[in-house]
């Protein structure tokens, strides 16, 4: 079971400005642990944000992205009291959405 | 490594052109405030607070009785006053420390087993987030630790003179780096804590989120590196030694406003 993400949703000119925090390890698959055995890859893969049901951003995500990423984006025609939905799912296959209102 | 994307997310995020750059403390100082807005110690703030206020243990109990200082369940304030002594354990006490008696008396954990525990593991994942939400109520109050009982003046004294002991191969004491204003060690200032080094700097940054190894450091974790790199032996956790230190940096910091939990490289 993931943890919840930290999403921060405010309006800013004609838009709203989105803030999420994300809690992830981003494992790359080229690490080692102490015993010399190699740390299987696990990362976020695909990120997707939508705007009352509407999709408005998805992305796909590797290795390259640290752990517990942050990603801001700005939503063009976004009001107050909007729902904007944060979903990510990663390579082992897990999900986690979570929502806030855009304030 | 796993850092520069991240560094990348951010200024790109951030539109606009960069500003010149005139020196590299401010490129530093640049680099910084980007990092801040994301600052990923605001996760453990969240748990730590779930896991404040969560049944736990043989004691099935919540550590919301316990008493960090301001009386039982007071959080909001109560990080700028530790360390300090304690009519219960008549100990001085660090929040740390503090946090293994409450956990052990309200909620029947053994203390001395998550004490040897190594960092980052089992319960120890959960004192870094209590740590994190703790000193996070505390977020831009003043350090004011209190020095009114001997007990309190003393473990001054004596943080005073760990602060100041030279041995080990190196011969290097917390003094030898900390001692002096405008040194760093590769991009992270070394804060002169002999002096009150200002807000949000040196006792009043941590707990920090440290971005090299996505971890939370509490101050414990962070006097434990310190003599790692001084090539001391380990001090022991919520030693008297390391409680002694924090409220020599402490006090040291009258004044100073808390930015805890920090972003550090």
């Amino acid at each position: 079971m993931s943890d919840p993400m930290r999403i921060r949703a405010q309006v800013q000119g004609s838009g709203a400005i989105v803030r999420v925090l994300m809690s992830h390890e981003m494992e790359t698959g080229l690490r080692k642990d102490a015993a010399g055995k190699t740390v299987p890859a696990w990362h976020i893969t695909e990120v997707t944000a939508a705007l009352n049901g509407k999709t408005v951003l998805s992305a796909q995500w590797g290795t390259a992205i640290a752990k517990n990423p942050f990603t801001q984006f700005v939503v063009k025609g976004a009001k107050a009291g909007d729902k904007i939905t944060i979903s990510w799912v990663d390579n082992h296959g897990d999900k986690r959405s979570d929502e806030a209102t855009i304030a | 490594m796993r850092i520069a994307p991240l560094l990348g997310a951010l200024l790109l995020a951030a539109a606009g052109p960069a500003p010149a750059q005139t020196s590299t403390a401010d490129g530093i100082a640049q680099y910084r405030a980007l990092l801040a807005d994301g600052n990923p110690a605001e996760l453990w703030e969240a748990k730590g607070e779930a896991l404040w206020k969560q049944r736990r243990g043989p004691g099935n109990a919540s550590l919301e009785a316990c008493d960090l200082g301001l009386g039982a369940g007071v959080v909001k304030g109560a990080f700028v006053e530790l360390p300090r002594w304690f009519a219960d354990t008549r100990r001085v006490q660090d929040l740390e420390s503090r946090l293994l008696t409450c956990m052990q008396s309200l909620q029947g954990l053994d203390a001395a087993a998550i004490a040897a525990t190594p960092f980052g593991k089992g319960e120890q994942a959960n004192v870094e987030s209590l740590v994190a939400y703790i000193s996070a109520a505390s977020r831009g109050l003043k350090f004011n630790l209190p020095q009114a009982r001997a007990e309190e003046r003393q473990m001054y004294e004596v943080g005073k003179r760990v602060f100041h002991f030279r041995a080990g191969p190196y011969d290097f004491a917390c003094v030898s780096c900390h001692g002096e204003a405008g040194k760093r060690i590769r991009l992270q200032d070394l804060p002169n804590l002999t002096v009150n080094p200002g807000d949000g700097v040196g006792f009043a940054a941590w707990p920090a989120y440290r971005l090299s190894s996505g971890e939370l450091w509490g101050m414990q974790r962070r006097l434990n590196d310190c003599y790692r790199q001084q090539r001391f032996p380990f001090p022991g956790y919520a030693s008297d030694a390391t409680i002694a230190l924090g409220v020599y940096m402490g006090v040291q910091a009258k004044g100073a406003a808390s930015s805890a939990p920090a972003i550090k490289r």
